[in-house]
């Protein structure tokens, strides 16, 4: 490791959020009086706003460096055990290369909008003010957790961040925990995603085995990648058929079904849109901009790891591309403003994963960085309009909002522009790096996944769309009441939008397209390429300029048709939609009731589940076994033994008991003069 | 010097008569002074040991005799409970025969 560096602010970066998180704690749990907000608030966005300076210092002296180096910051040595060819050693170190500065900056200036904007949002709160420093409280742990995955230098710490980023969305999820739906939610994301982590943590297993017999164990990334060829030919017999498995290909289905927990993909997504239970700017940091991308950042942090298993590789891009189609398809019958939003980012978490698995490492970290601004805006967007409705959420009741609260109407109209890939927005380089790693992609049936992406494109566009003219167009729907007392938001709710909306717009000049960079004369465009290429295994592809061009074309000409689509059914002429349900009538109602995967889910797995642990866990082994068995057999066993036989011991001659004191003692002293 | 044989022949005659004396006669008192004979036929026996191991070099063994005075000074709390509740038992029952008292039964 020849261009590490060591520099220690880094882990000042994580530990700011921790100590407001902890003083928070310590304040509700211990000390339990009322704090002012006004500290609340000056911790917990301040705490934010350092690491995020410190994320920019930091980020600004690693762009100094030549290409290819890290900085590090080692604390101490968390876990040691074992010597030689089995020791295990999971140190507290962080670690800043391109690709963790590049989230970290996402997660902490992204994160630093949305506290801000929790204030407005969380003052509308009067439930009770410690619910405002809990709140707070849960955010700044969750800037912590997810902190520590992304700096994390191994793979222990990633998982310590990982499992600590779902505990906080858990908390937050259910941070209205006396509506029972609410705590519900927060509950089945957490058991879903124990589903993903069960996966991550066996493929650190495997990962870790593997390289202990390779003679390297360790589980630090850049040892990894330094030992990786010891293992990347190393086969096992396989578990269902077939003659071998690649070993690396089985441990990168591993990761990635921890990845699937925690970015929503099929078939563990159904945790996602029930997330939306929690607080919006919840919503939006960690169901949107942060938490469910880290699987994203696993695999790109993995990625020669995947690189040498194209299997695993396969499988990430085929469920990321099924992913993105089967939730945006859902996205265009949902009625709640938030639930259209989180079929969305599922839709394009989808996008990242196609990204991934297609090689295409940059272009799911690009997409990673403008989602995170346009999705941000437009949940925070979706916040200001429900609280300018008095939280409501269905957009059926919503409707011509646009003159009544014209700052939401064009933040929201620019984060639809972004996510639609309207160039120059964001979203289009973005999506459109996505398209073209799928064209190019070595992957089976590459072109098939190019068409799912671009008609994904079609959809997204048209179901934004669809979202926008319904709230903001038309009339309105509101009750006189609701409607008397529509008004735009106090700044500091509005003005991290229009911040949001800036970056939603110009986000896509960190990636801009080479294509286009020959075409203007500008040498090395692609500056997030230039910034993250070193990290990635180079895929050569060539592709000539027209057929770019006409890619863009093609995704352009999508997003066009899906807006034209919406126009019609939506604005121009209202009475087509529901004369399409009518005609669809299965369809609509597939669409409607979400492909009742959720029903699905409940017949298969709750359900049977629930049956066994009643029938047989419960009644059988805890109420027949423990307490039958066990506990009652054992008390009436003594009771019997006691009533027929021990108790004709008790005689009450004082004679007898000597007689069997002496008999024993001769037993005893027989025994051991035996 | 007597040899060891003698003390440890003497001391288990001794228990054997404390031992027959506890089970075969009823009497309470009779029936303590013969746990006092088996507690002082060990305490022979410990004494006897005593003499013949001359522990390390350079050492005075006394852990035998220091035993001793153990037994000694548990028998004499013994003596005092067993008497006590051989005074009681008398003063409700007037007899110190074992057999009356046998209510503590199935």
């Amino acid at each position: 490791m020849v261009n590490e560096s060591s520099d220690p602010l880094l882990r000042w970066i994580p530990l700011l959020p921790l100590l407001a998180a902890i003083f928070h704690g310590v304040m509700i749990g211990v000390v339990r009086r009322a704090t002012p907000r006004w500290l609340v608030i000056a911790l917990s966005c301040g705490t934010v706003a350092g690491s995020f300076l410190l994320s920019c210092v930091v980020f600004a002296s690693l762009a100094g460096l030549p290409d290819g180096a890290t900085l590090v910051d080692g604390l101490y040595t968390w876990i040691g055990a074992g010597v030689g060819e089995l020791r295990f050693n999971a140190e507290l170190r962080f670690r800043l290369d391109a690709l963790s500065s590049v989230m970290t900056l996402v997660v902490t200036g992204v994160g630093l909008l949305i506290h801000v904007y929790s204030i407005g949002y969380m003052d509308d709160d009067h439930r009770d003010d410690k619910g405002f420093q809990r709140f707070f409280c849960y955010l700044n742990l969750f800037t912590f957790s997810m902190l520590m995955l992304v700096l994390g230098d191994n793979l222990v710490l990633m998982f310590l961040g990982w499992e600590g980023v779902g505990l906080c969305s858990y908390l937050l999820i259910g941070f209205w925990y006396s509506d029972r739906f609410n705590a519900y939610c927060g509950s089945k994301a957490f058991i879903v995603n124990r589903i993903g982590d069960f996966g991550f943590l066996v493929g650190i297993f495997l990962l870790f085995g593997a390289l202990a017999s390779a003679g390297a164990p360790t589980v630090d990334f850049a040892e990894i990648r330094a030992s990786f060829g010891l293992i990347s030919e190393m086969t096992v017999p396989a578990p269902f058929w077939g003659p071998e498995w690649r070993l690396v290909d089985l441990i990168g289905l591993c990761f990635f079904v921890g990845a699937c927990g925690k970015s929503a993909q099929l078939p563990l997504y159904v945790w996602l849109p029930d997330a939306m239970a929690g607080p919006t700017p919840v919503s939006a940091l960690i169901h949107a901009a942060t938490m469910v991308t880290a699987g994203v950042y696993m695999v790109s942090r993995l990625s020669f790891l995947y690189a040498a298993a194209p299997v695993a590789s396969a499988v990430v891009a085929w469920v990321g591309a099924l992913t993105a189609l089967f939730a945006a398809t859902i996205a265009i019958a949902q009625t709640d403003i938030k639930k259209v939003l989180a079929y969305s980012t599922v839709s394009q978490l989808g996008y990242m994963f196609l990204a991934a698995g297609c090689a295409g490492y940059t272009g799911a970290v690009f997409h990673l960085v403008t989602h995170a601004f346009f999705k941000a805006l437009l949940f925070l967007a979706a916040g200001s309009v429900i609280l300018a409705m008095h939280h409501e959420q269905d957009i059926r009741k919503m409707g011509g909002l646009r003159r009544r609260i014209w700052q939401t109407h064009a933040v929201f109209l620019i984060g639809v522009l972004a996510i639609s890939g309207i160039p120059p927005l964001s979203g289009f380089f973005s999506k459109d790096e996505i398209l073209v790693a799928a064209w190019t992609a070595h992957v089976p049936g590459h072109l098939w996944l190019y068409a799912i992406g671009l008609v994904t494109a079609g959809i997204t566009s048209f179901y934004m769309w669809r979202l926008y003219f319904v709230v903001f167009w038309g009339e309105s729907r509101a009750s006189h009441h609701v409607r008397e007392q529509i008004r735009e938001q106090p700044p500091v709710v509005v003005n991290p939008l229009w911040v949001l909306a800036a970056l939603a717009c110009l986000g896509g000049a960190i990636g801009f397209p080479q294509v286009y960079g020959d075409a203007l004369g500008i040498e090395r465009s692609h500056s997030l390429n230039n910034f993250l290429g070193g990290l990635f295994p180079v895929v050569e592809h060539h592709l000539a300029h027209s057929t770019e061009y006409a890619m863009a074309l093609a995704a352009i000409g999508m997003a066009g048709a899906g807006f034209g689509i919406a126009y019609l059914c939506y604005v121009a002429r209202p009475e087509l939609p529901v004369r399409a349900a009518a005609a669809l009538k299965v369809p609509y109602q597939l669409l409607l009731e979400k492909y009742y995967v959720d029903e699905l889910y409940d017949a298969l797995i709750v359900r049977p589940l629930v049956k066994l642990s009643d029938v047989v866990l419960f009644r059988g082994i805890d109420a027949g076994l423990i307490d039958g068995v066990a506990v009652n057999g054992t008390a009436r066993g003594v009771r019997g033994l006691a009533a027929h036989g021990l108790k004709y011991l008790q005689s009450g001659f004082t004679q007898s008991y000597v007689f069997l004191m002496i008999v024993g003692a001769v037993a005893i002293l027989g025994y051991l003069l035996r | 010097m007597v040899p060891l044989d003698h003390v440890i022949g003497l001391s288990a005659v001794l228990f054997t008569i404390g031992v027959v004396g506890v089970a075969t006669r009823r009497n309470l008192i009779v029936m303590l002074m013969s746990i006092e004979l088996m507690l002082n036929a060990v305490n022979l026996a410990f004494i006897g040991f005593n003499r013949m191991w001359p522990g390390e070099p350079g050492a005075i063994a006394l852990d035998g005799q220091v035993f001793v005075l153990m037994v000694i000074a548990v028998a004499a709390a013994e003596v005092a409970v067993g008497l006590g509740i051989v005074i009681s038992m008398f003063r409700n029952r007037d007899s110190v025969d074992v057999e009356v008292v046998s209510l503590l039964r199935w």
